[in-house]
């Protein structure tokens, strides 16, 4: 079974660049229709498959994004 | 989504490092800076060497990077960062030294101290965020433009006959005694990042050593610039900059003995 | 290297340009960043001789455009830091003084000019006149301004120059001249290490746990804001006023006043000797700092005497800041020498004859 992860996007500070959505290998990520008080629309997490790889994390260039990764102990 | 995975100790990625201000970019969205300033405050982060730590801002798009990074910081003139750098190292020798400037800054305006920074092998890291355009600006040639790329000052593209062609100024830099440690890195996957990233943490752990100048060039993008999404801009860096600044090493310290030796293949 | 002891008090002969530099290792001179210029590269060529057996660090800089850039990193981090260059060097390192006049940073320029525009000659000169008093670099700022007319002074104004430069947090600048970097005279040297100094609370000197980050800039990008550091840099400017100095000889009695600054005064103290031999009543006021000017004794001088004689090595560049100080109250002319030529007491004598009449 996949390691689970999940992440919380900041989207106050999200600028909608869709930089983690490329880089989302689980395809997780979209634009949503949301838009925050910056006027951007901003991304969400929209599928249950998240790894928490920090991928999306590191490309964003607005640090919005915290990882989070189930510890190997808890792994089934 | 798995809420039980969102406490401290789950935590793999901290967004909020000690050592950024926290202060949200100013950079326009997708823009490199934003990615290359938090890895370099990550690295300060990990080494535990944020006290220790001096930085020198440019003029550019990034001259604010001090309301960005959380450590003490100068904000020098176009071009200069290198010479103010130099002397902070030198009358503080025991603190940690950073530049950082962009293309226009560091290889057109400022080339003479950035030459002359390198050749006396100052001991400092110096980042170079090659994104081929003055950002700030808005979008005239820069030095590392590509050759047919159009910009507010090269409207029917680069010419290298009337306009000169892109300057590879950090293989022109390695190839100066005083460079211990030259390397290209880009911000535009993950693993280039990751890269980016050890990189980085390589430069201020030589810089303990007092062997030389470490010059990183981080291939980067400006969607505003370059008149493209973000996204776009990814994929541009790809096929259009990596060919003509191909990422890796450049000159890297001997592991047997310690001496800066050139990297085959550049 | 063997490190030298510290030096104690001296009486020594010196070279103006030499003792300058001595001056500089006794105030306890951190850095110094230079590029050669004549008529000044002994400055350099003495520090590096002296600082790596004495104390400090001396770096020759690519250019004037890195050393004054260097001269701000230094300064940033907390160092009691020097340039000195001449005429041409101190133009292009005008854009690093406004943004050190602007960042608040101390530091000691010296220009010691020689003959211009342009490449010009390597002859002495008093031509840098407005470039050193009425900003030179863009943007409305000032710098402490000292005009020696002795190789003593050359001496006591480094450590004025730093003192005032580190009360005020503002560059300082001594305006000297080709002919006072070469000549040779007698000179008291204070002992070394007895001018401490601390490095400033605000000096990036890494951010350390319990204090916030600091940060040397002279961006404001808010005009509120670049405003407010406008406000506060001309209240600086008013505060430096106190620090005025001029000196005034034989003014009591005298019916024809000459003003110069730098070695011309003494020029024109000699040419006022000869004039009373003459029997024409003549006495000299000199400005030493240039910025503050001296207004108030020029002003209240003219209250009693009603003709004054400027006297430059330059096209007449003070005369304008002595007319402003005088306001009208007496007839103020000028007298001038260009391009590296000096004046002679007799050519003086000439000209206040002829005022005279
Ligand atoms: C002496 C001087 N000349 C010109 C400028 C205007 N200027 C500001 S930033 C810049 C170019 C910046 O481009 P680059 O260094 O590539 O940084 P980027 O904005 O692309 O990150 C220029 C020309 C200036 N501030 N000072
Ligand atoms: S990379 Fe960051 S700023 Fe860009 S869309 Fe994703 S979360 Fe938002
Ligand atoms: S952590 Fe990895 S899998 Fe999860 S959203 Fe980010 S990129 Fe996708
Ligand atoms: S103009 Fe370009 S370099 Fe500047 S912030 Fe925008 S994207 Fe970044
Ligand atoms: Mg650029």
């Amino acid at each position: 079974m996949a390691i689970k992860g999940t992440i919380i996007i900041d989207t106050e500070l999200c600028k909608g660049c869709e930089l983690c959505v490329l880089a989302c290998p689980q395809k997780g990520l979209v634009l949503s229709d949301k838009i925050n008080l910056k006027g951007y629309r901003v991304v969400e997490l929209y599928m249950d498959n998240c790894t928490g790889c920090v991928n999306c994390a590191l490309v964003c260039p607005d640090s919005a994004i915290t990882v989070y990764r189930e510890k190997k102990a808890q792994a089934v | 989504m798995e809420q039980f995975l969102i406490n401290p100790d789950c935590m793999v990625y901290d967004n909020h490092p000690v050592t950024l201000t926290g202060e949200p970019y100013h950079y326009c969205p997708g823009c490199g800076h934003g990615v290359i300033h938090k890895v370099l405050m990550e690295v300060v982060r990990d080494l535990g060497i944020q006290e220790e730590v001096i930085g020198v801002a440019p003029v550019g798009c990034s001259v604010f990077a001090y309301h960005y990074m959380n450590v003490d910081m100068q904000e020098a003139a176009h071009g200069r960062a290198s010479a103010v750098a130099t002397a902070i190292k030198r009358v503080r020798p025991q603190n940690y030294v950073f530049s950082y400037q962009g293309d226009g800054d560091l290889a057109a305006i400022g080339t003479a101290e950035t030459i002359h920074t390198v050749n006396r092998g100052e001991n400092i890291l110096m980042v170079f965020v090659n994104n081929a355009i003055y950002g700030m600006t808005g979008g005239q040639m820069a030095p590392t433009s590509l050759l047919g790329m159009k910009t507010s000052t090269s409207p029917y593209g680069r010419d290298a006959a009337s306009m000169g062609n892109p300057i590879k100024i950090t293989e022109l830099l390695a190839q100066l005694p005083g460079a211990y440690y030259v390397a290209r890195h880009a911000v535009h996957t993950p693993n280039a990042v990751r890269k980016l990233s050890k990189a980085f943490k390589n430069a201020f752990e030589y810089q303990k050593l007092n062997r030389g100048t470490c010059f990183i060039e981080v291939v980067s993008n400006c969607p505003s610039g370059w008149k493209m999404s973000p996204v776009q801009s990814i994929d541009w860096i790809e096929k259009n900059m990596l060919p003509m600044f191909p990422l890796g090493d450049i000159k890297v310290p001997d592991p047997k003995t310690g001496n800066p030796v050139m990297v085959k293949n550049n | 290297m063997e490190k030298q002891e510290l030096k104690g008090k001296e009486i020594k002969l010196m070279k103006g340009n030499e003792a300058l530099a001595e001056a500089a290792i006794r105030a306890g001179l951190d850095a110094y960043f230079g590029y050669p210029i004549t008529p000044q590269s002994e400055v350099m060529e003495y520090l590096t001789e002296q600082i790596p057996v004495r104390r400090g660090l001396v770096l020759q800089a690519e250019s004037e455009v890195a050393s004054i850039n260097m001269i701000y990193g230094a300064a940033g981090a907390g160092a009691r830091v020097m340039t000195s260059s001449s005429s041409p060097g101190m133009s292009l390192m005008q854009e690093g003084i406004s943004y050190i006049a602007s960042a608040q940073l101390p530091c000691l320029l010296v220009n010691v000019m020689r003959g211009g525009p342009g490449l010009g000659t390597i002859q002495p000169s008093q031509g840098d006149y407005f470039q050193a008093v009425k900003g030179g670099g863009h943007g409305d700022y000032k710098l402490f301004t000292l005009a020696p007319s002795t190789v003593q002074e050359m001496v006591d104004f480094v450590f004025e120059g730093f003192r005032m430069a580190e009360k005020y947090r503002n560059p300082a600048l001594i305006l000297a001249d080709g002919a006072l970097g070469q000549m040779m005279e007698k000179v008291e040297l204070p002992a070394e290490g007895e001018f401490p100094h601390v490095i400033p609370d605000w000096a990036t000197t890494g951010k350390k746990a319990g204090r916030k980050q600091n940060v040397i800039t002279s961006l404001f990008i808010q005009p509120e804001k670049m405003e407010q550091i406008n406000i506060d840099l001309q209240a600086k400017y008013k505060a430096m006023e106190s620090e005025v100095k001029s000196e005034s000889i034989n003014t009591e009695d005298a019916d024809v006043i000459l003003v110069a600054f730098g070695l011309v005064a003494r020029i024109c103290m000699k040419a006022a000797e000869l004039a009373r031999e003459k029997g024409i009543k003549v006495g000299v006021i000199r400005p030493i700092t240039l910025f503050p000017f001296p207004t108030e004794v020029l002003n209240t001088t003219a209250d009693r005497v009603k003709k004054f004689l400027v006297v430059e090595m330059n096209a007449g560049q003070m005369v304008e800041d002595v007319r402003l100080s005088i306001n009208g109250k007496a007839d103020v002319q000028f007298y001038g020498r260009m391009g590296g030529m000096i004046p002679d007491p007799e050519e003086i004598l000439t000209k206040l004859e002829s005022m005279m009449k």
